[in-house]
């Protein structure tokens, strides 16, 4: 198990520096003067211009300037934004928000997808599986955007039952409404795996011997069924991560809740490339090391995979 | 001994002809894409969704078949918020846009986006993933890692990234550049594991036996026989594409203001959701049912050109 973590750490590092890389590589072909933007109407002497293009490495190359950068993130510091904050700082106020949401909007995805997706597969072909079917393909296509306004529209404005937008007051309770569409947009994915998956199962010799054992269904479905199930939906999880990140985007857009996600687009409205690299820096790191943790948990969930290559 | 007649008796040989096992050889062999074509056109589905992916279409090819309304020519601030009228059946935005004819206009603009997307995701995938598959070793090792690395960034992010850089150049192809340029890690790696599969087919030794170059082997007996997945996630990441058109156009990096597209169309209906929800509702249907047609369409080909799937339905 620890070799495998090892060579797994080791397999990010191409990974690492080369989306870094990318992503910096794009911006800097970025049109506009940042030093000039930053000096704003008055236009500075060609000294100055030239000591502020020093003290941030703009009169070197760019694998130079990217080597600067690297060495920044690796001591912890991200960058600035345009507005002179350090973007560690932007962060530790905007992550706990989306981190929040996320975390609501997972537990939702998995609540519906397992309750839905198990009823479906013992109900093959019936009313409810069929119904299932057609309310996931409509998820599945309406893009999350469609499902935030109509959520707000009828959920908020029409019956009332939450707030249309969330702004500076966003603890766990006024996320909900948000939470609600992002976790139904993540769901239709993880339900028809969760599906798939428990009709699988359900063909397995141990069940038909737990049942066979004389256990009664409410201990065989549970223990026996749903355990062995979830793998396809953790896995699909760690892939569908880019998705709830978009999602997250847009959502928080949408409600106007000040999270990562919602910083990352004004960025991109004021065009501030150095704050958008960043940002979308941190959101590749995360990826990377949520893909890392749900390989690793294979191993507690099916004691078959013990990484032994 | 020789005048000596032997006198047993010999049956009369009469003339029958060989019997053989008959093989009926009626009608041409059966494969895999001839199974899927007689399973998929018995299912309804299929031809629902081909008939909206066919409307679609001709929405997108031949607009004024559908609206006599010229492009962009149909907003009246005088018709804002305006129901339904005569040749206008679904009313009027807050701008007073005929939303039926932005509808009609803006198929074109999604549709584009999508298959352009589609096919530079589906043309790099192939290529990158055919190449790791069929060469291995050094080639393989290579081209995974880029890979990797395209598929740790979620690919409207880089996407969003792409289009604040080329802010200038906001049209149809630059987006389908920033998108399907981002989109092809998953299909290199469907890719991969068929071409895999399919180099250690006879026929593939037999090629390369018969004195046929490795690449010229590759071109005409492996990529071919590894097609099929990489139709069923073409069909899919059209799918994906004009969504993610119409979330980088809703996000603001996408196509400009003035484009018809039904990202655009939802992005504006926005601000007057309160008062006129129908100019958001719309589009959104529109986009919905296109979506869901394609999703629809590359589920039923995949189930059809698998065989284990069709047995166990």
């Amino acid at each position: 198990m620890l070799s495998y973590i090892i060579r797994r750490l080791l397999q990010l590092i191409p990974v690492f520096f080369g989306a870094t890389l990318l992503i910096y590589a794009l911006v800097f072909l970025m049109p506009g003067d940042p030093i000039a933007a930053l000096f704003g109407d008055k236009p500075p002497s060609p000294q100055l211009l030239a000591a502020v293009r020093a003290q941030y490495h703009l009169d070197q190359p760019f694998l130079v300037q990217y080597y600067y950068y690297i060495l920044g993130v690796f001591q912890g510091d991200m960058g600035t934004t345009f507005s002179g904050q350090s973007v560690n700082e932007v962060l530790s106020r905007t992550l706990p928000v989306t981190g929040r949401l996320a975390i609501m909007a997972i537990g939702i995805e998995f609540t519906l997808a397992i309750i839905v997706g198990t009823v479906s597969a013992l109900r093959k072909g019936k009313i409810f599986d069929n119904g299932a079917l057609v309310v996931s393909l409509v998820f599945l296509s309406m893009p999350i955007f469609v499902v935030a306004f109509l959520g707000q529209y009828f959920l908020a404005i029409k019956l009332g039952w939450f707030r249309p937008t969330i702004g500076g007051q966003n603890d766990w309770g006024d996320l909900w409404l948000p939470a609600i569409v992002l976790g139904l947009s993540l769901f239709a994915t993880s339900m028809r795996l969760m599906r798939g998956s428990v009709l699988d199962t359900l063909n397995q010799d141990w069940v038909r011997t737990a049942y066979s054992k004389g256990l009664p269904r409410y201990r065989v479905i549970p223990v026996h069924v749903l355990r062995n199930s979830l793998i396809p939906v953790i896995t699909n999880s760690a892939t569908n991560f880019g998705v709830l990140l978009v999602g997250a985007t847009v959502t928080e857009h949408i409600f106007n809740i000040p999270g990562v996600g919602n910083t990352l687009f004004q960025a991109t409205l004021k065009h501030e490339g150095p704050t958008i690299v960043s940002f979308v820096t941190v959101f590749v790191i995360i990826y990377v090391l949520v893909n890392l943790l749900v390989d690793l948990l294979y191993g507690l969930l099916d004691p078959r995979i013990r990484y032994v290559r | 001994m020789s005048d000596e007649k032997s006198a047993h008796y010999v049956a009369p040989v009469t003339e029958a002809a060989p019997v053989t096992d008959a093989v009926v050889v009626s009608g041409k062999p059966a494969s895999l894409w001839r199974d899927g074509w007689r399973d998929l056109r018995r299912r309804p589905m299929f031809w629902i969704s081909l008939a909206v992916v066919a409307l679609v279409l001709l929405m997108a090819a031949w607009p004024t078949l559908f609206t006599q309304t010229p492009p962009n020519n149909g907003c009246e601030l005088s018709n804002s918020n305006g129901g339904p009228a005569a040749g206008h059946p679904l009313g009027y935005t807050f701008q007073g846009c005929d939303i039926y004819a932005r509808l009609v206009w803006g198929s074109r603009t999604s549709l584009s986006v999508g298959l352009l997307a589609t096919l530079i995701s589906s043309g790099i995938g192939l290529i990158m993933g055919a190449l790791a598959g069929y060469y291995g070793g050094w080639v393989d090792a290579v081209l995974s890692r880029i890979g990797d690395i395209f598929f740790s960034i979620p690919y409207i992010l880089a996407a969003v990234v792409v289009m604040t850089v080329f802010s200038q150049f906001r049209n149809v192809l630059t987006l389908a550049l920033a998108i399907g340029g981002f989109a092809w890690a998953s299909t290199a790696r469907v890719v991969r594991a068929e071409i895999l599969r399919v180099r250690q087919a006879e026929y593939v030794t037999a090629s390369r036996a018969l004195g046929r170059s490795r690449f010229g082997t590759l071109v005409a007996h492996v990529v071919p026989n590894a097609i099929a997945p990489l139709l069923v996630l073409a069909t899919l990441s059209l799918a994906a594409s004009i969504v993610a058109e119409a979330t980088l156009t809703f996000l603001g990096v996408g196509l400009g203001g003035d484009t018809m597209s039904w990202g655009n169309d939802i992005s504006q209906a926005q601000s007057s959701l309160r008062v006129a929800p129908m100019a958001l509702i719309y589009p959104s249907i529109a986009l919905t049912v296109t979506v869901l047609a394609f999703i629809m369409l590359g589920e039923l080909i995949r189930d059809a050109l698998d065989p284990r799937a069709r047995a166990s339905r």
